[in-house]
């Protein structure tokens, strides 16, 4: 396949999604007909077809790429020409499409996702009164992010980036009846507007510096040493506020509060944000600008991951709603990566995207399956009280699901850090990279927020597979009415839970360097400035190398603790739960209500929002219309207050009078100052003989004014004037505009008529 | 004067002077018969110019399909029965005056221009075939647009003039 | 006796037929009316076409044309057609001066 080929293909997987939301959007309704069931799923079947199609062809492009063409392969068009713009210069817009090694293997996770997430939601959605709209929405969400991953250039990011914002809003909001559901789609759309600000700023500025917004080009530049206002520091702003848009999407601290609460939309959706779509795009961007990024940049974007990391484990400890846990847990995968990209171990950062969109979407399809599973037992009892996705409600169920419980198993294993599965691997390297980061730089708390989030993650999701799963079921009238879910459900856990494995991303369980994945991805080289460049490649890979066993075993260490502890306290019983709560209850509060973010977002920005906005209703309620109704009523009260009240109120006249009279006074002076000043001559006679005249007037007109009279002939008759010419034109324009297309075209003959004679000839 | 400039003159007389009884009659049924050979004036007027294939079209479209559609329209638009199938004019004087000075500027333009004549004998030849060559291959684009043009036109006709007290065009769901 | 004809007697045709296609049009209040005039002017317009054709050396490019313009004259009657009967169906007059509903 030649390289064109390649670009149509990717032009070809883009489109596919696009038709399917278009086509179902518009014909959906006739083809499901009336609500057959038959016919209803046929929809369904439609899109996740289409999918089927584009990840079929997007496996054929990332092959075809990473076996015979080592360069990125890119296509563009110019979109746009403005020409010579004023106070700017030459202004044109290219757009276009880049396939490097980066966008070919995101091409295939987002397809495969997507894919298997439509094939899951046929089984999870079935019976839902817009069963048809959640799969065109679907599709326009997977083309979105396709978007993304095959631009390049900044401005269709956006576009595709603002797209993705749009679709996860659709989805979200899927059961907008739910409060909570179309609140939390609002919160997840105004949240990412806020990181958008930022990412958008950021993009302004490499714009007015390079004119372009094509990201080779852009690192050309800074490759050649021109950046922003020739300042490093602005291209560490530029940097930052280009990683502010994946902390929106990405849902890193700060702005990580709309991602839990996007668990009021349908699992499926869940598991397609977290694992391909919306999450992944904050790291695929970061990822795209990694060689942009200066040294200062790269320690912000490290910092926020791991804060974000731990914060999240966290709160992920002491929650009960199986998906709430599931959005903590990927909150702070999501900041295991941005924290591996920070730290300079970009291959990794990005290796252990690639794996946690496998797992972690298993595990959302998973618990999927669980809920609906759940769902449906009570309601066949007519249970609407009890809460399907509370984990303490559960327990049990693996003799009754045991495809999902064996392939939840594994997504756990993974997610653990467990050897011989693909987390191990991402998990292990990201690590070694922070040990590594933390040698070379002293920045210690990175590694060891690291190293506690690992152990933390171990202990949580096997809580989650405990307490679900094990044990016994509280219910036992419940119980018997928890079935397996449908094939079109469990096939893709199935499919998930074998990409889980080690063995598809390298043949060594111990070591991923070796495998094909590392090959592909090698660390672009950072195009900043010597001075503010992170650590070269070079040191980076000598310190990795001495970093790798030791961080292999801790990783190990923490993560067997983890398990252990949760063994012990949920599935033994030697720990009391209950009894430690009671114990830490602060902080156990703490933890519950996700360290307060909510209330205190809620109390500052939102209410501080509101204050704001209270004191600009005051400032405009009594500061500008105070001035604008005071000059109001001053005026009325010089003119009328001295027409009309002459008799009632004298004073006001006589002041009136007075000042009147003092101003001319004043003038009178100055001009005979003027008249005797040492200049002699006619010039200053004539000055100062106008001055008098002037003043003579202003007196006069002072008085006449007093009467009303220069509102009624001065304003009022430049008013009435200008209504009448107005007017007056009006109705002579009237007679021509008939109306009638008839007069019209006599008018146009007219004109063709002198423009006959005009251009006769000689 | 050779038969093909009496034969000429004999059309080009037909021609305006049922395109005169078209514009100045003020019955509707006699301007659109007057039509019918103004049409066919003009057909005459494509085969002495060497454009047989394009005389047939003209009878065919014009006469065939366009008037009757014309006379189909007079007719269900009128009361035949009253006297009302006399139609009003408007602004006559002004649209005479400017039509007259339009038309005579056209006709000195085209008298007083020297046309660059290539060549004045015409080869008879059919043209049929020529031109289905030229549609099938220099003007593909066009001819597949025009096909796409009268398809919309038509269904677009017969839904603007469809008259369905049931459905009310605006109660028709498009989603 | 009447002069021998050249490309000058068609394009007089055409104008002629012009000229009395736009008088139709800008004075009948007959919608249907102004339709034939529409159609007088196509007509003018196609004899231009075909002249210079015929005597321009452009070949038969003009006929192309012609017959493109043919075309579009039969959907352009079509469509109008069906908008005067509709016309005709809500205000029960085809006169282009009454139906000014959406004048102001």
């Amino acid at each position: 396949m030649t390289q064109e080929q390649l670009i149509q293909t990717s032009i070809v997987i883009l489109l596919l999604p696009l038709f399917g939301f278009l086509f179902l959007i518009f014909f959906g309704k006739r083809i499901s007909g009336g609500g057959e069931q038959s016919k209803h799923r046929l929809t369904g079947w439609i899109g996740t077809i289409l999918l089927f199609i584009g990840l079929a062809l997007s496996m054929i492009v990332m092959i075809i790429k990473l076996t015979n063409y080592p360069e990125a392969i890119t296509w563009k068009f110019q979109w746009i020409d403005f020409g010579n713009v004023p106070f700017f210069g030459p202004l044109q817009v290219f757009l276009g499409i880049t396939i490097d090694n980066l966008a070919a293997i995101m091409l295939v996770v987002v397809c495969l996702v997507s894919a298997l997430v439509h094939l899951f939601s046929i089984g999870y959605m079935h019976g839902d009164i817009r069963f048809t709209r959640y799969f065109a929405y679907l599709g326009v969400f997977t083309f979105s992010m396709l978007v993304i991953v095959l631009t390049d250039n900044f401005f269709t990011m956006y576009v595709g980036w603002e797209l993705v914002g749009l679709s996860s809003y659709l989805l979200i909001g899927h059961w907008y009846e739910k409060k909570s559901a179309s609140d939390a789609a609002i919160k997840a759309f105004i949240v990412n507007r806020i990181g958008d600000i930022g990412m958008f700023t950021g993009i302004m500025i490499l714009y007015y510096t390079f004119r372009t917004f094509t990201f080779s080009e852009i690192f050309n530049a800074i490759q050649s040493g021109n950046i922003p206002y020739g300042s490093n520091e602005w291209l560490t702003a530029a940097g930052i506020l280009i990683f502010c848009g994946a902390i929106g999407k990405s849902a890193q601290f700060p702005l990580h509060v709309w991602l839990p609460d996007a668990m009021e939309g349908p699992t499926p959706v869940s598991a397609l944000i977290h694992a391909a779509t919306m999450v992944a795009a904050g790291v695929y961007l970061v990822a795209r600008t990694f060689s942009m990024m200066t040294a200062d940049a790269l320690v912000f974007i490290a910092y926020i991951g791991a804060i974000t990391a731990f914060i999240s484990a966290t709160i992920a400890i002491a929650q009960n709603d199986i998906k709430k846990v599931l959005a903590y847990s990927t909150i702070s995968q999501l900041g295991y990566m941005v924290m591996g990209l920070g730290v300079g171990a970009y291959t990794a950062g990005f290796f252990h995207l690639v794996t946690h969109a496998m797992f972690k979407a298993g595990l959302f399809l998973g618990s999927g399956s669980v809920i609906h599973a759940m769902h449906h037992a009570l309601h066949h009892q007519g249970d609407h009280h009890t809460d399907p996705q509370d984990i303490r409600n559960m327990g049990g169920l693996r003799g009754k699901m045991p495809v999902t419980f064996f392939t939840f198993i594994i997504y756990t294993l993974a997610i653990s850090g467990i050897p011989l599965t693909s987390g191990f691997l991402s998990k292990d390297a990201i690590l070694a990279g922070t040990l590594a980061f933390g040698d070379l730089s002293k920045h210690y708390l990175i590694p060891i927020i690291g190293f506690f989030v690992a152990g933390l993650t171990a202990f949580y999701m096997f809580r989650v597979v405990i307490l679900t799963f094990m044990g016994g079921h509280k219910e036992t009238h419940r119980f018997e009415f928890i079935h397996e879910s449908p094939a079109v459900m469990t096939i893709p856990l199935i499919v998930f839970a074998v990409l889980s494995f080690f063995m598809f991303y390298s043949f060594n369980p111990f070591d991923a360097s070796s495998g094909w994945f590392y090959h592909a991805m090698e660390r672009p080289q950072s195009v900043v400035p010597t001075v503010v460049q992170a650590h070269s490649i070079e040191t980076f890979e000598e310190a990795l190398h001495h970093a790798h066993l030791p961080a292999m075993v801790l990783s190990l260490l923490v993560a067997g603790i983890g398990i252990f502890m949760a063994f012990m306290t949920y599935r033994w019983k030697k720990i009391n739960a209950d009894a430690l709560a009671e114990k830490f209850s602060g902080i156990y509060k703490f933890l519950l209500n996700k360290w307060y973010f909510d209330e205190v977002y809620g109390a500052f920005v939102v209410g501080g929002t509101i204050v704001f906005t209270r004191i600009l209703r005051w400032f405009d309620n009594t500061i500008i219309d105070g001035l604008v109704n005071g000059t109001a009523s001053w005026t009325r009260a010089i003119v009328f207050g001295y027409k009309d009240h002459w008799k009632l109120k004298p004073l006001n006249a006589k002041v009136f009078i007075f000042i009147g009279l003092v101003t001319s006074i004043i003038i009178l002076i100055v001009s005979y100052q003027a008249m005797s000043a040492p200049t002699e001559g006619l010039v200053s006679i004539m000055v100062s003989f106008l001055g008098a005249l002037c003043a003579g007037a202003l007196t006069f007109f002072f008085f006449w004014a007093g009467a009303g009279g220069f509102d009624k002939y001065i304003v009022d008759g430049i008013v009435n004037g200008v209504a009448y010419f107005s007017g007056f034109f009006g109705i002579l324009m009237r007679k021509l505009q008939t109306g009638k297309v008839q007069t019209y075209i006599v008018f146009v003959m007219l004109g063709v008529i002198v423009f006959f004679f005009l251009l006769r000839g000689a | 004067m050779t038969l093909y400039d009496m034969i000429f003159y004999f059309f080009a007389f037909i021609t305006l002077a049922s395109a005169g009884i078209v514009v100045f009659s003020r019955n509707i049924i006699y301007s659109a018969f007057a039509l019918l050979f103004t049409f066919f004036g003009v057909a005459g007027i494509y085969v002495l110019l060497n454009a047989d294939f394009l005389a047939v079209t003209q009878l065919l479209i014009y006469v065939g399909g366009i008037l009757v559609l014309l006379l189909f329209g007079v007719m269900l638009t009128n009361k035949v029965v009253n006297v009302e199938i006399k139609t009003g004019t408007l602004q006559t004087l002004p649209a005479s005056i400017i039509v007259a000075i339009a038309a005579g500027a056209l006709c000195g333009v085209f008298y007083i221009t020297d046309w660059k004549i290539i060549h004045d004998k015409p080869e008879l030849e059919s043209t049929t075939a020529t031109l289905g060559e030229m549609f099938m291959t220099t003007y593909l684009l066009p001819f597949e647009v025009a096909s796409i043009v009268l398809l919309v036109a038509l269904i677009g006709a017969a839904l603007i003039a469809r008259r369905d007290k049931k459905f009310p065009i605006s109660n028709v769901n498009l989603l | 006796m009447l002069p021998s004809v050249t490309i000058t007697h068609y394009l007089i045709i055409s104008a002629i037929l012009f000229s009395l296609g736009i008088y139709g049009v800008v004075t009948r209040r007959n919608a249907i009316m102004v339709l034939m005039g529409i159609e007088l002017i196509l007509n003018s317009a196609n004899i231009n076409f075909i002249a210079f054709s015929h005597y321009g050396g452009i070949h038969l490019d003009g006929q192309a044309i012609a017959v493109f313009v043919i075309i579009l004259a039969a959907a352009e009657a079509a469509v109008a057609l069906a908008i005067v009967l509709n016309i005709y169906n809500r205000f029960n007059t085809v006169n282009v001066d009454e139906v000014s509903a959406l004048k102001e």
